[in-house]
């Protein structure tokens, strides 16, 4: 909410201790958001009558004019198209100084002397109308002070009020809410009523009580269609970011700022019978304000006369019953409509209004009649006319119950103890009418309070105005708890400590991503967004892969050559159940470009490859990395000969690849990545070490040249050796593949390194053989192997 | 000169030009060795008398002695010639830079969040995670947020086909922690959570940690004093704090918590407040009994503050570049 701070200052007055309306509001959570000044360093501009206006005698577009400003008739240039004799606008006679900080002096424009300047409001930094001079009234007086007049210099001040601050939706609640916190007396306008000259009235009728409560409505007949609304209410209205339309929308305006209730006018002439509250009918259509039509349904409420709706209610009148320049007669509707009426509404058409933002939050069901009295007096100022008597349909709710506050909880909440009359008092400047108990009060909350239920609620009220900065700190004491050091799971930070050491970087993307390219790498897209805030974010990812894919795009067409980087994060996918998602926690690399950074003494490498990666993978396992199974397998990101399923137990856990070079290609990359993707829960499982004895007896190493078939895993035969080796079979190692030379098409040679050791005695040569031929001849029976001679 | 002299001064001359260890041992063997000439003459000794034999022995040994200390010390010097000529061949570059693989390291965002963890932890805080896709209880109902509520235009909130939503805060933590564990509690709930906006200051998902501690007596002067240390721990800095009053449906009294930056103004950080009545009463905890307070902050806007990043969107792009200016490891 924006309002002139002068206005405020005007109700509050100023603090005992000092302290900037701005400072006071912030600290008893009315939020500035911002703050703006207006007509800053403006002097001496005062009120200037133009008596005569005379063409230039060297220039089409300037007018010498006469100004009466105080003293002697003034020449002064001017080269407004608006300026006219008997005109009255703000003059700057020699001496005085506009916002941007220039100095007004005698001049000769053209050859004519100029002894001022008559300025529009944009000059005076009034707003940005250029339309010309700013016509003023003509009965002010010549030479008057246009400072006081303008109320400036001045500030706006925007407020940012939370969905429970109904009550501060204008100066007189702002100026409650900051008076009861300083200990200050509010000075409000006074509201007489308004008497009535005749006894024209319409009818208002509420269909159901719990949609209004309250709906008052009055006749002003004969309303003046030629007045201006006067600078001072258009200049607080411009403050408040409302623009000065016509004299009986600018008051409507003005009293809803002020006072909280917003009003509606409409022309007398254009209605049909009696004003009604009601629910709209399927099917029916409403013309709003501004033209645009709306098709209506029973959600929303409209007030309607006999003919059909004639406004949405508390949200934006109908353009066939609102007030025009031709309006002579017409009604003001000041109405209190439950915010259950009204919430979601505005939003839902796009048509959120300072109207609906008041209604949303609920307005005093008391302030209906002293509105429309205050806008009755303000129009009749103004425009002159003749009102009726306030025709009031409903009444106002019964007060909300009374709430107990306890002083114990009061301290037990917040940890302070404030003297009983101190709450007392604040409770009471806020309007509560607290009434002292033993151990408390009882407080009755006033109609324009909706935030008051509960004992919570007044102990939130007693913490603001005492001010959160008054309550001391106070350490939290609390039972010491030891927490464990478990051995049963890494942690995720060493698991990302793991990857850094190795070079890889880590990067965090979002979760959604685009739909294709979570498709092309292997995903589902099943969990869609109804609601994307881009058509490339638009499904839950099925594995980190598309964000690194991504990351490594950006960064290679940024001139990065090498890339390495990990994600740890979720993946989604639909669950069993309807509507269910299973999310689950991955920790997924990408390595692409030279395995090492280019450095002097290493001939560059062959880019990485999956056992460069491989390695990274094993690394991050620890012990638990010997039951993983790397399974040949197919999966339709990855190169179908370069791609292994993990397997743990008979579950997958995971997959490492290269990226399949079609993929790769189609994402303009020039070569392909290598991936993987590792359940995080597998990836992070340890178990605590046990003890086994180290052999005092020596280590015996025998050497197998094999030729097998070229596509027999390394894996197959380091199951056979082993499990032909038994126990004294320590480690069997492939330590090098080869193809071509002397090896047959078809065949490859693998050269395994068999490590013997037993633990109670030293091998024989006899022990050796032995058992190192068991290990021939399985090879021989289970993977076809031969010895190569 | 008698013919020992001549001997001598023969023997020392050779071992001064012995130009390294084999030729030196060569001239030992030549005079001291089982057949070297000086051996020979100890050896011929027996055939003298056995009145002069004391005496010419003696000269002998002397003459013996004098040659093995000119060995030794022609050895020494010729074992620091080869050292030296050894480590001058084998002088390198040490400016030339290490070789293998480079660090990586972790995301800002990461770093920060260790870091926070780490603080409350310390404090006996325990760390609570919790599903990133919610139903709107969660999210909302169980956080006295019900339909229609004001506070709900206030989260724009994602949305899937089936109804759930996609978390807009850590708060649903809190109540799937009090329902499981009941009171008293301590813990903190980090993560992901999502919000429908996407400008300068707001990127569609970022990074929360919501803080609760619900116990008998905890009030909001317990809430203040640990907020207030919590961003002096971060920060590694005294620090000017504010509380302002605000408004959340799951706390109350609601504050936000601004920082007053080195030009002085204040910057926002965090929202907090004294857990709502309501919600305790939602979760099955007599309100009667505990009072709690929780906090929840953002993140990224805590780590733009450390390492002075003035994009947010910077944290989501993942350019190398800018990545590789923090979460070195230690």
């Amino acid at each position: 909410m924006k309002f002139s701070e002068r206005w405020l200052g005007e109700w509050v007055g100023p603090a005992p201790d000092g302290a900037p309306l701005v400072d006071r509001l912030t600290m008893q959570g009315l939020e500035v958001d911002e703050v703006v000044p207006v007509g800053e360093g403006v002097s001496g501009v005062v009120v200037g009558h133009v008596t005569s206006v005379e063409p230039h005698p060297q220039a089409d577009r300037l007018r010498v004019c006469q100004v009466l400003a105080g003293g002697e008739p003034l020449q002064v240039v001017c080269g407004a198209p608006n300026v006219r004799a008997g005109g009255v606008y703000p003059f700057a006679p020699v001496g005085a100084q506009l916002p941007d900080g220039t100095r007004i002096r005698a001049a000769s424009l053209r050859g004519v002397r100029s002894e001022g300047m008559l300025c529009s409001a944009r000059e005076l930094g009034l707003g940005d109308d250029e339309a010309g001079l700013l016509e003023l009234d003509e009965g002010l007086s010549p030479g008057a002070d246009f400072g006081a007049l303008a109320a400036i210099p001045d500030r706006i001040i925007d407020v940012n009020l939370t969905p429970n601050r109904a009550d501060c939706f204008s100066i007189a609640g702002l100026a409650r809410d900051v008076a009861a916190a300083a200990g200050t007396a509010v000075q409000p306008v006074p509201v007489p009523p308004v008497a009535a000259v005749n006894d024209a009235t319409i009818e208002g009728r509420i269909e159901d009580p719990a949609d209004c409560s309250v709906f008052a409505l009055r006749v002003i007949r004969g309303v003046g269609t030629t007045a201006r609304s006067p600078l001072w209410l258009r200049e607080r209205l411009r403050r408040a970011g409302i623009r000065a339309i016509h004299p009986v929308v600018d008051v409507t305006n003005y009293v809803m700022l002020e006072l909280g209730q917003p009003l509606h006018a409409y022309d007398l002439s254009r209605l049909r019978g009696g004003l009604s509250v009601r629910r709209a009918l399927a099917g029916e259509r409403l013309e709003l304000l501004g033209g645009e039509s709306v098709d209506l349904d029973p959600e929303v409420l409209v007030i309607a006369d006999a003919a059909g709706p004639v406004g949405m209610a508390g949200i934006m009148g109908g353009e066939a019953s609102g007030v025009t320049a031709a309006t002579a007669d017409i009604v003001l509707e000041s109405a209190a409509f439950a915010p259950s009426a009204i919430a979601g509404r505005a939003r839902r058409f796009g048509l959120q209004t300072d109207a609906s933002m008041r209604f949303e939050r609920g307005v005093d069901p008391r302030g209906q009649v002293p509105a429309i009295e205050r806008a009755t007096a303000l129009l009749l100022a103004i425009t002159g006319g003749a009102p009726g008597p306030v025709v009031v349909a409903g009444t106002p709710p019964s007060p909300a119950p009374a709430v107990t506050l306890r002083r114990s909880r009061l301290a037990r909440v917040l940890g302070i103890d404030p003297p009983v009359e101190a709450v007392t008092g604040m409770l009471a400047r806020l309007g509560f009418a607290p009434e002292a108990l033993p151990d408390g009060w009882r407080v009755s909350p006033p109609s324009f309070r909706f935030d008051i239920e509960r004992e919570v609620d007044l102990i939130e009220e007693v913490a603001r105005i005492h001010g959160y900065d008054r309550i001391p700190a106070a350490a939290l004491q609390a039972p010491t708890r030891l927490g464990s050091a478990g051995e049963g799971r890494a942690g995720t930070d060493a698991l990302r400590a793991a990857l850094a050491a190795r070079g890889y970087r880590e990067v965090i993307t979002y979760s959604f991503t685009d739909a294709t390219l979570d498709a092309r790498l292997g995903g589902s897209g099943s969990v869609a967004l109804r609601n994307p805030i881009a058509s490339d974010l638009g499904v839950m990812r099925s594995s980190l892969w598309p964000g690194l894919v991504t990351t490594l795009k950006h960064n290679a067409s940024r001139q990065q050559s090498r890339v390495r980087i990990f994600e740890v994060g979720r993946c989604y996918a639909a669950g069993s159940a309807a509507g269910e998602v299973v999310e689950r926690a991955v920790v997924a690399a990408l390595a692409w470009g030279q395995p090492l950074p280019e450095q002097w003494g290493v001939q560059g490498a062959a880019p990485t490859d999956f056992f460069d990666v491989k390695a990274d993978l094993i690394a991050l396992l620890g012990p638990g990395a010997a039951q993983l199974a790397f399974v040949p397998d197919a999966h339709p990101a990855l190169h179908p000969g370069q791609s292994a399923r993990l397997v743990d137990g008979d579950v997958t856990v995971g997959w490492l690849g290269t990226l399949h070079p079609v993929v790769a290609r189609d994402l303009d990359l020039a070569g392909a990545p290598v991936v993987f993707e590792l359940d995080l829960a597998l990836a992070l499982r340890r178990s605590p070490a046990r003890y086994v004895p180290v052999s005092r007896f020596p280590a015996v190493r025998r050497d197998l040249a094999l030729v097998v078939a070229t596509e027999l895993a390394a894996g197959a035969i380091i199951a056979a050796a082993r499990s032909a080796g038994g126990a004294a079979l320590r480690d069997a190692v492939v330590f090098d593949v080869y193809t071509g030379g002397k090896i047959e098409t078809g065949l490859k040679s693998v050269a395994l390194g068999l490590i013997l050791q037993e633990t109670s005695r030293t091998l024989t040569e006899a022990d050796v053989d032995l058992i190192v031929g068991r290990v021939v001849q399985a090879l021989a029976r289970d993977c076809n192997a031969r010895i190569r001679e | 000169m008698s013919d020992l002299d001549a001997l001598l001064a023969t023997a020392s001359a050779e071992i001064a030009a012995a130009s390294d260890l084999a030729a030196l041992d060569a001239v030992r063997v030549h005079y001291l060795g089982k057949k070297g000439e000086l051996t020979a003459r100890l050896k011929s000794l027996g055939a003298l008398p056995p009145d002069e034999r004391r005496a010419a022995g003696q000269v002998i040994n002397e003459g013996r002695d004098r040659l093995t200390a000119l060995l030794d010390a022609r050895r020494a010097s010729l074992d620091a010639e080869q050292l030296a000529a050894s480590l001058a061949s084998g002088r390198i570059d040490v400016t030339l830079p290490g070789r293998g693989q480079e660090p990586g390291g972790l995301h800002p965002v990461t770093v920060s969040l260790q870091r926070i963890e780490a603080i409350f932890r310390a404090a006996g805080f325990a760390v609570h995670e919790g599903p990133e896709i919610e139903t709107d209880f969660y999210n909302f109902t169980a956080l006295n947020i019900p339909d229609n509520h004001p506070a709900r235009a206030m989260h724009d909130t994602f949305y899937l086909d089936s109804g759930r939503l996609l978390r807009t805060h850590t708060s649903p933590v809190q109540v799937r922690a009090m329902q499981s564990a009941g009171a008293p509690l301590r813990l903190i709930a980090p993560g992901r959570v999502y919000r429908c906006d996407s400008d300068m200051t707001h990127t569609p998902m970022f990074h929360q940690v919501e803080g609760l501690v619900v116990d008998r007596g905890v009030s909001f002067a317990n809430l203040k004093a640990t907020v207030h240390e919590f961003l002096e721990a971060f920060f590694e800095t005294p620090v000017k704090v504010r509380f302002r009053p605000s408004y959340f449906p799951f706390t109350e009294p609601s504050a936000e918590v601004d920082l007053q930056a080195a030009d002085g103004r204040w910057l926002e950080v965090m929202g907090c407040g004294v857990v709502n009545p309501k919600v305790l009463a939602n979760v099955g905890i007599d309100p009667e009994e505990f009072t709690g307070f929780a906090f929840g902050l953002g993140v990224e806007r805590l780590t733009m503050l450390r390492y002075q990043v003035n994009d947010l969107r910077l944290f989501f792009e993942n350019d190398l570049r800018f990545l590789r200016q923090f979460g070195q490891l230690p």
